[in-house]
């Protein structure tokens, strides 16, 4: 047994030591012959040469300057491509008077950067940006001060600009950050919450800057990281190699929940150096040549344990959903704390109604289904494990390592690289703890790569949900009544961090308990109904250790579930009203933002008021038009779909998207067009093309011919954006909220170009057929 | 059970000594360390791996290495450079294509390799071209227009 096995460290102790490691690969480098710092005479703007400990009250956790002037941010969250990294180089630079070129990021290695939860809940800039730019004013602060002793020159008499500090009043006399700090460090205790992940809060006694004065924050940058990728030159996680690595390919069972009870070790003698690693129910082939890896994965003969079909036929998931027995509920989802369900006021006023209006929608699983499937390299040297990983949560990953490996936490390092796809909790994590017990096991670097069918069969998934919606309406044609309730799988069958074994599959299958976790989500939005409750019951998971169908954070979790049922939901009570949709909308809606963003889209999509559905024809097609509005932790977003529907053949295709969009503060309106547009059509796909499959022995959508997404010749024509910018109020998140209206706005847009109704996802060539009789 | 196999990458001349039934994403990667071409799928079903052979874009994880003795490969390594973009990644750039980015290469070279051949496409032959390339992120309308900016500069 490794001798690392025998430490154990609590995370406690970890944070007290924290500083122990000190890495020498980042941007600044320790001065030549450790002089002295110049600190005389600057109080808290002491400088020092050698670096304090990584902890979150440090000042020098979060930025550093070189000796040329160059600023690195060190960010405990990643950028997935949607303009994060530029986002916050910008506010960076903007609260520190740099050039924008002057910053880059060191993201998510954690030996190097404070827990600040990685990527999660469309956070980047929302929780990211209030940290970087709290630092950044505040180390602004400090060199002012130090510039201040200098020049002998109060600091409210001087300018900064470019990284500059002059005397306003005689700009001659000057002096550079780079001559003030650099290649050393600031040595400034900030006030911190004493929270880690996304509760950190951090700020120093300098306030920042009021949006008036943004000269960087606001404008177009064009994204860090694109010409590396567009060159062939970024590294990604996959393309990481070790001295004498092993590659290895996992072994999955036929039958989910099945455990190996013999492997047939001669089944691979053939290949050369190819070998198993069996530890519990963890099978791996690893050898030192990927191609024998992945032949000996293929070859491998496995008896596996005779357990009986865990999951029901495909065709009664949504049965199964509604009579399941009920595990957990909530009135909201869970972040914001439980709520009792009190079914009581809401029944009164169904049983006041003049009519009840009451509809059920249904969706499906959907995978992650990333580009490339999961891959993660661990290595343990000299008592230290490190491990490159794609997971959004590289300090999740590191607490995982050293769970599952049984080692002090200070003695693992998890380093984040640029990935295939992540998109919430996807099967990166797992990959990662993988790679650290078989490098444990092998005594060798190992690289592991899940193959094309672990990635959508192995992968956590989007829950499956059906929405049942009510309405009580009175005689004068008022909603009186409203529910939302959805029975639902649990959208936590494993957390979105992977820094608990019980939450991974290599844990499950190496024995860690099993938890339950209950969780769903309600609809986000403004609407305000006399008398409203909005609640969600779990079932219980279809197989509770090493599920293929276990499930997790998927790109804005619950999201597309809940508003497609509610925001179809709106359409239906609206037309059953004979109000127009738009109008019904902004009935229910006293909130002026919320107002302006729905009119925004309606406006500049060319809305024409209906009280019936259209079903326009034009050209042999049906064609038609539907909104989708909702709000996430602030975002509001309404969106309108333009719809052609080819009558012979069912097929839809989503032609236009007119979208309005309202995130409060916008740090970079070229990115947060990139953002929504991405986010537009990866749930045009989710809505039109994607659902798991599965029989009742194991999920079945194994490649891209068995989970489709959209391609080429299904993308929309156009996808016409406005931004609503608002510089007085904080940023709330993008990454995320411009999903979950697609999937109603086109159901609504099927509606009005057909006639009738589809409220089960997705919305398949063959499913509106069936529509169309 | 190796062989001896060259073919040229990127201009210069190759000799492997692999297993010839090795797909030929094993060998560029492992053998060559050209890392560009990406696993995606294994199957012909994303184009991660896309490399041109002989000028025509080839999916690298179904073709056996064997396959490629004697041809000309291009990696996207050999298209350009900052200083000397080829137009296709002049326009990629432009357009801040990639999200993840994982994908782009398949993008890249499988848009090179037909608008090489044919700059004057039709909406509905760039988007026929680029059918059966997958990208999870959904950069799909920066990445239509920037073949569309490309396919003008090339014409």
């Amino acid at each position: 047994m490794n001798k690392l096995t025998s430490m154990n460290v609590s995370r406690r102790q970890f944070l007290k030591g924290a500083g122990a490691l000190v890495i020498s690969s980042v941007a600044v480098s320790e001065p030549a012959g450790r002089a002295l710092a110049q600190t005389a005479g600057v109080g808290t703007g002491a400088t020092a040469s050698i670096k304090p400990p990584l902890l979150p009250s440090q000042l020098d956790s979060y930025l550093a300057i070189g000796a040329e002037g160059r600023v690195t941010g060190f960010f405990g969250k990643i950028d997935m491509g949607q303009g994060v990294e530029t986002g916050i180089a910008q506010i960076i630079a903007e609260e520190l008077d740099v050039s924008f070129d002057s910053v880059s990021l060191v993201m998510c290695d954690t030996a190097v950067t404070i827990d600040a939860g990685g990527a999660s809940n469309s956070m980047g800039i929302r929780h990211g940006g209030i940290m970087m730019r709290n630092a950044a004013a505040e180390a602004r602060r400090v060199l002012l001060e130090l510039a201040s002793a200098r020049l002998g020159v109060a600091a409210d008499a001087l300018a900064v600009s470019d990284g500059v500090v002059r005397v306003q009043a005689d700009p001659s006399r000057a002096v550079t950050y780079a001559a003030l700090i650099g290649s050393k460090y600031f040595n400034v205790t900030l006030e911190w919450n004493k929270q880690l992940g996304f509760a950190l809060d951090i700020k120093g006694k300098a306030k920042p800057k009021p949006a008036s004065q943004y000269k960087l924050v606001g404008k177009p940058y064009p994204a860090v990281e694109v010409p590396g990728k567009v060159f062939g030159r970024t590294r990604y996680v996959t393309d990481m190699r070790r001295p004498g690595m092993l590659h290895a390919r996992m072994i999955r069972p036929p039958v989910a929940g099945a455990v190996p009870v013999s492997v047939d070790a001669a089944s691979i003698r053939a290949l050369r150096g190819a070998r198993v690693v069996q530890v519990k129910d963890l099978i791996a082939v690893v050898a030192p040549d990927e191609w024998n890896a992945v032949r000996a994965a293929r070859q491998l003969k496995v008896k596996w344990s005779d357990v009986k079909p865990p999951f029901p036929d495909m065709a009664s998931l949504y049965d199964h959903l509604r009579r399941a027995p009920t595990v957990g509920e909530n009135a909201g989802d869970l972040f914001g704390g439980k709520v009792a369900v009190n079914e009581g006021p809401v029944e009164a006023a169904f049983a006041k109604a003049a009519r009840i209006v009451e509809r059920e929608y249904e969706h499906p699983f959907q995978s992650h289904a990333c580009m490339g499937p999961a891959c993660a390299l661990a290595e343990i040297a000299d008592g230290k494990v490190t491990v490159w990983t794609g997971s959004q949560k590289a300090h999740s990953v590191r607490e995982g390592v050293a769970a599952i490996l049984g080692v002090a936490l200070e003695s693992v390092r998890a380093v984040w690289m640029p990935s295939p796809g992540s998109y919430g909790r996807n099967e990166a994590g797992d990959a990662a703890l993988e790679a650290a017990v078989l490098a444990r096991e092998t005594g060798r670097p190992v690289r592991v790569q899940w193959m094309r069918h672990e990635g959508t069969g192995w992968d956590p998934k989007g829950p499956a949900g059906v929405m049942q919606m009510k309405a009580g309406l009175d005689a004068a044609g008022n909603v009186i009544a409203y529910r939302f309730k959805a029975r639902a799988f649990s959208s936590w069958d494993v957390s979105s961090r992977e820094s608990d074994p019980s939450d991974t599959l290599p844990g499950m299958l190496l024995g860690a308990p099993i938890k339950s976790q209950q969780n769903f989500g309600v609809p986000s939005n403004a609407y305000q109904f006399p008398v409203a409750l909005a609640y969600w019951q779990s079932v219980a998971p279809l197989l509770d250790r090493a599920s293929p169908l276990r499930t997790a954070h998927l790109r804005d979790p619950q999201g597309p579930q809940c508003q497609f049922a509610s925001e179809s939901f709106m359409d239906e009570l609206a037309f059953e009203l004979g109000v127009d949709p738009v109008e019904f909308r902004l009935r229910h809606i006293k909130s002026p933002r919320d107002a302006a963003v729905i009119r925004a889209a309606a406006q500049k999509a060319g809305w024409e008021a209906r009280t019936r559905p259209r079903m326009q024809r034009r050209g042999g097609m049906l064609v038609g038009q539907g909104i989708g509005y909702a709000t996430r932790q602030g975002t509001i977003v309404a969106t309108i779909a333009e719809v052609e529907i080819d009558p012979k053949s069912g097929r839809p295709w989503a032609r236009k998207f007119t979208v309005a969009h309202d995130c409060g503060l916008i740090v970079n309106p070229a990115l947060l067009k990139k953002t929504i547009e991405g986010n537009i059509v990866m749930a045009t796909s989710r809505a039109l093309f994607e659902e798991v499959k599965f029989d009742n022995r194991n999920v079945t959508s194994l490649d891209w011919a068995s989970y489709p997404i959209l391609e080429t010749p299904d993308v929309p024509e156009d996808i016409d954006i406005v931004l609503i910018d608002r510089p007085e109020s904080p940023s709330t998140g993008a990454g995320e909220p411009s999903t979950r209206q697609v999937a109603p706005a086109i159901a609504n847009a099927i509606f009005d170009a057909t006639g009738t109704r589809l409220r089960r996802l997705p919305f398949t060539p063959e499913r509106i057929k069936g529509l169309l009789g | 059970m190796a062989k001896r196999i060259s073919f040229e990458v990127n201009g210069r001349t190759r000799r492997l000594d692999v297993d010839p039934d090795m797909p030929l994403l094993y060998a560029l990667r492992n053998v060559l360390a050209l890392d560009n071409p990406k696993f995606g799928c294994g199957l012909a079903q994303c184009g991660a791996c896309t490399v041109i052979m002989n000028g025509e874009a080839t999916r690298s994880c179904v073709t056996p290495v064997s396959a490629a003795a004697g041809s000309k490969i291009r990696t996207i390594e050999g298209l350009g450079t900052p200083d000397k973009p080829h137009p296709v990644q002049a326009a990629f750039i432009a357009e801040s294509v990639p999200f993840c980015g994982y994908c782009i290469n398949g993008w890249v070279m499988t848009a090179t390799a037909a608008l090489e051949k044919n700059p004057r496409l039709s909406e509905a032959e760039i988007r026929q071209t680029l059918a059966g390339l997958k990208c999870r992120c959904g950069s799909h309308m920066a990445m239509l227009r920037a073949v569309r900016r490309a396919a003008k500069e090339m014409a």
